[in-house]
């Protein structure tokens, strides 16, 4: 083998070497690298018990009511496979909307309910002016009767529902000088 | 004008996000111009010492 | 095959001097392309129905993303050819990447902290995408560090160039980890197979944009890349006639 074979030879077997590490380690690690879990993960019990964790998914439609004279607000996680009940006490963000996602962080309690003490939006990679958004939803309303939501992922983020989002921009409250 | 700079109310978030790249792009020009021609100062120099060697 | 091309390139007069020829080619063409895209982006483009004009940011964090992924690539190419073929262009190639990477992985997190807060409701949250691009900048700063420890000049290009290379296994991750893990940040919109999830008077600004510091990458590295060269060639008798001394 010449030497300049020999050198390309240890180059790829330090990008392999790394990146089986690399994949080993996260892997191990999984449980503590997870950032959020849906609620099929907590039906099944795999959330940790009496801590802190991260619940994701998307706000069910509907499902969003204020408790009168108080701050708190409770509403229902799902993946379309299992479904959470929330309640948080606190100012929502502004990108917060039933049919869309959420991240959540805070316990389980001993009723089943998590109380959540930050609420985060998560918001999909679709961009589109709100003529565009409109006209989807009209469509997608037509045809709700033939669509099926879609099925719960077991990784990755939450899955999206067929239709565009129910509500167009509002603008954000922070901030805002009039 | 007004509802431009205004950015629907995100402009405390839009134009820092903006002036941050902008310095940066622009940093980016000015360093790399000064490091050129402050390599090509030592060069000339380290040629003009060396041209004084008997 | 005729490699010519190649080790041609890796003679440094030479590749000083293609350097010098080929940076206008770049520098213009980026300036105008960027221009136009943020004309494309604050003005023309319509408002997004979700973030509103809040999304005009991503004509900015989108791009510095970009830079930071594609400059450690660049610079993790330059060193496993630097490392294989024993070239010294190809390490000042990639001296001269990592600041630019760096600077920009740093607008990518800043930027992205300015988009957080109004979109998510936190500047700052240690899910998946986030942490590995925090992660690109230690790499950056790890290299320049490395290089500027080392006194011996060649240990100095070898050893960095080994980090180089065993760092690039966390561009992948950066880019699939909103595909692979739970994460607050959303999938790709415009690096996916598949038609890109923009409409596209919304697009073509933040296409242009993309094209546009991808060039002014090109040139700032061809500028840098003669700084090295001159750095560590020394007294050679190309620079005495290339300076005029």
């Amino acid at each position: 083998m010449t030497p300049r074979r020999r050198r390309m030879t240890l180059v790829i077997a330090i990008l392999a070497g790394v990146s089986i590490a690399g994949a080993l380690a996260l892997s191990a690690f999984r449980r503590n690298v997870t950032f959020f879990f849906d609620p099929t993960q907590v039906a099944a019990g795999q959330v940790p018990v009496g801590e802190r964790f991260r619940l994701g998914g998307m706000v069910t439609e509907g499902s969003l009511r204020r408790a009168p004279g108080s701050l708190e607000v409770r509403f229902v996680v799902t993946d379309y496979s299992h479904d959470v009940p929330v309640s948080y006490t606190g100012v929502l963000p502004d990108l917060f909307r039933e049919g869309a996602g959420v991240v959540a962080h805070g316990r389980l309690a001993p009723n089943g309910t998590f109380v959540a003490d930050e609420v985060l939006a998560k918001h999909d990679e679709k961009y589109m002016p709100p003529e565009v958004a409109r006209s989807l939803k009209r469509r997608h309303g037509e045809s709700r009767q033939e669509a099926t939501p879609a099925a719960a992922g077991p990784q990755g983020a939450p899955p999206q529902p067929p239709q565009a989002p129910v509500s167009t921009a509002a603008p954000p409250t922070a901030g805002a000088g009039s | 004008m007004r509802e431009f700079l205004d950015m629907g109310g995100y402009a405390a978030f839009v134009w820092p996000a903006y002036a941050v790249t902008l310095a940066v792009v622009v940093a980016n020009i000015v360093w790399a111009r000064r490091l050129l021609r402050q390599a090509q100062a030592a060069a000339r120099r380290r040629m003009a010492a060396a041209g004084a060697q008997p | 095959m005729n490699w010519t091309w190649f080790h041609r390139l890796g003679s440094p007069p030479h590749a000083y001097r293609l350097a010098q020829r080929l940076t206008p080619w770049f520098a213009w063409p980026a300036a105008i392309l960027c221009l136009l895209a943020l004309y494309g982006g604050l003005v023309l483009a319509p408002p997004d129905y979700q973030q509103g004009e809040g999304f005009r940011m991503i004509y900015v964090h989108a791009p510095t993303a970009w830079m930071s992924l594609m400059v450690y690539t660049t610079m993790a190419l330059a060193a496993a050819v630097a490392l294989i073929w024993r070239i010294k262009v190809a390490h000042a190639a990639a001296a001269a990447c990592a600041p630019i990477g760096a600077s920009f992985t740093f607008a990518a997190l800043v930027t992205g902290s300015l988009y957080g807060e109004p979109m998510w409701g936190t500047w700052w949250e240690w899910d998946p995408r986030l942490t590995s691009e925090l992660i690109l900048l230690f790499l950056y700063l790890g290299y320049m560090g490395l290089r500027a420890a080392i006194e011996d000049p060649q240990r100095a290009d070898r050893t960095s160039a080994v980090l180089a290379v065993v760092g690039v296994v966390n561009v992948p991750i950066i880019h699939y980890s909103v595909s692979w893990w739970n994460s607050l940040h959303q999938a790709p919109t415009v690096m996916r197979f598949g038609k890109p999830h923009m409409s596209p008077a919304m697009l073509w600004p933040l296409l242009v944009m993309l094209i546009g510091f991808t060039l002014l990458f090109a040139a700032l590295l061809l500028v840098r890349l003669r700084a090295e060269i001159l750095a560590r060639e020394r007294n050679a008798a190309w620079i005495r006639e290339e300076l005029g001394a």
